[in-house]
């Protein structure tokens, strides 16, 4: 069980591992909030839609599964698009167009076909926590530091006295690019050296 | 807004992949050859402006008069699914030669976000049915410029002597940011 949850957050990292669902860490992530309240919304969409597919998964003919799933997904993530609207406008007007894009997020079909079609609906729904969870902290880490290098904040708080130069190039998506291509290059730097130094 | 700048602004200054990241999945894992580039670029163009006269009937004949805009997602998402699954069956029956050369990129389509994306942004910003379907062409001739552009590179630098821990994914994001950043030079156009 411990094993399943903690896949998710380094071995099988969706962002810096498998490099699925990547356009909303490009494209939400021009703050560290944003980043943390999308990876969020995505980790309970996972979360649920794991746990009912892992329910359902002796139901479901074997040739119709794709379609089923998405449709158990497109169900949670309209949920998850209607609470955020009424609760949460400004956020839900920031994310806006990624938050319904999160049906077609690889990750939340990944999981489905590659775990949650086999394995009990506790384990699913750990899974559904790690990946989640791992997704956030890739998207939280880039947007903090866009925010930081691009407009000097930190979750919108001024860390730069006022007037001093920032990298406006950060905050554009030519800085989402080149950050998450540097920040891959790190995590493979990273394991190269842990395997070394476990040989 | 004229045909002729929806078409513009959805291919070159609003780019779907380089400025509104939309379809980075199929731009990272396509784009390793030209060929399979371009034949993944044309069949995601004729799966958006197949999906753009769909989704468009479907939103405002459909789900408008009859109050149900909340299942926009839901509904455009198994249309898209269907088009793809229609598209496949349509090419191996009329044309088997095009089928085997898109035949693998066909199922990939379906969760390409930019199909879905582009048709949830043309309802948002009310566009006609005829503007609907540049929109749609625009959108994927877009995505084509973009994976071609960046399969040319990327065959280019198999032969760049490049640091270990970038090769593979890492630097192929930094080209892709000064791809993007040559694009931010058409800002402006429209």
């Amino acid at each position: 069980m411990w094993k399943d949850f903690v896949r998710g957050l380094w071995a099988d990292n969706p962002t810096f591992r498998l490099n699925i669902g990547l356009c909303p860490v490009l494209a939400v992530t021009v703050s560290a909030l944003n980043g943390l309240s999308m990876g969020l919304a995505t980790t309970l969409v996972l979360i649920c839609s794991s746990a009912l597919i892992s329910l359902l998964k002796n139901l479901i003919p074997a040739k119709v599964r794709i379609p089923a799933f998405i449709i158990v997904i497109a169900t949670f993530v309209t949920i998850v698009d209607l609470v955020m609207h009424a609760y949460l406008p400004d956020l839900h007007s920031v994310l806006g167009l990624f938050i319904p894009l999160i049906v077609v997020n690889c990750i939340v079909l990944g999981r489905a076909e590659a775990f949650a079609a086999k394995h009990s609906v506790l384990r699913s729904a750990v899974d559904g926590i790690g990946m989640g969870l791992g997704f956030t902290w890739a998207l939280t880490l880039l947007g903090a530091i866009r925010e930081l290098l691009g407009s000097g904040s930190l979750f919108g708080m001024a860390l730069l006295p006022e007037g001093a130069t920032t990298l406006g190039i950060m905050s554009l998506p030519p800085g989402a690019f080149i950050t998450l291509g540097l920040l891959m290059a790190m995590m493979n730097m990273i394991t190269a050296r842990q395997k070394k130094t476990a040989s | 807004m004229s045909l002729f700048t929806i078409l513009l602004s959805a291919l070159l200054v609003n780019n779907f992949v380089l400025v509104r990241f939309l379809g980075i999945c199929p731009f990272m894992g396509v784009s390793k050859d030209v060929d399979s580039a371009i034949g993944m670029g044309l069949a995601t163009t004729f799966v958006m402006v197949v999906a753009a006269a769909a989704t468009w009937l479907i939103q405002w004949f459909i789900l408008e008069p009859l109050g149900l805009p909340f299942l926009q997602t839901l509904s455009f998402i198994l249309v898209i699914a269907s088009m793809v699954q229609l598209v496949e069956m349509f090419l191996h029956k009329t044309s088997p030669g095009l089928y085997r050369a898109m035949g693998i990129f066909l199922p990939l389509i379906t969760t390409n976000c930019a199909i879905l994306g582009f048709a949830i942004m043309g309802v948002q910003n009310s566009y006609s049915f005829i503007e609907t379907v540049i929109f749609g062409l625009g959108a994927g001739l877009g995505f084509t410029l973009a994976l071609m552009l960046m399969a040319g590179i990327r065959e280019e630098m198999q032969f760049a002597d490049i640091p270990k821990p970038l090769r593979g994914v890492g630097i192929a994001f930094i080209v892709a940011g000064l791809l993007s950043l040559a694009f931010g030079g058409f800002a402006g156009l429209v």
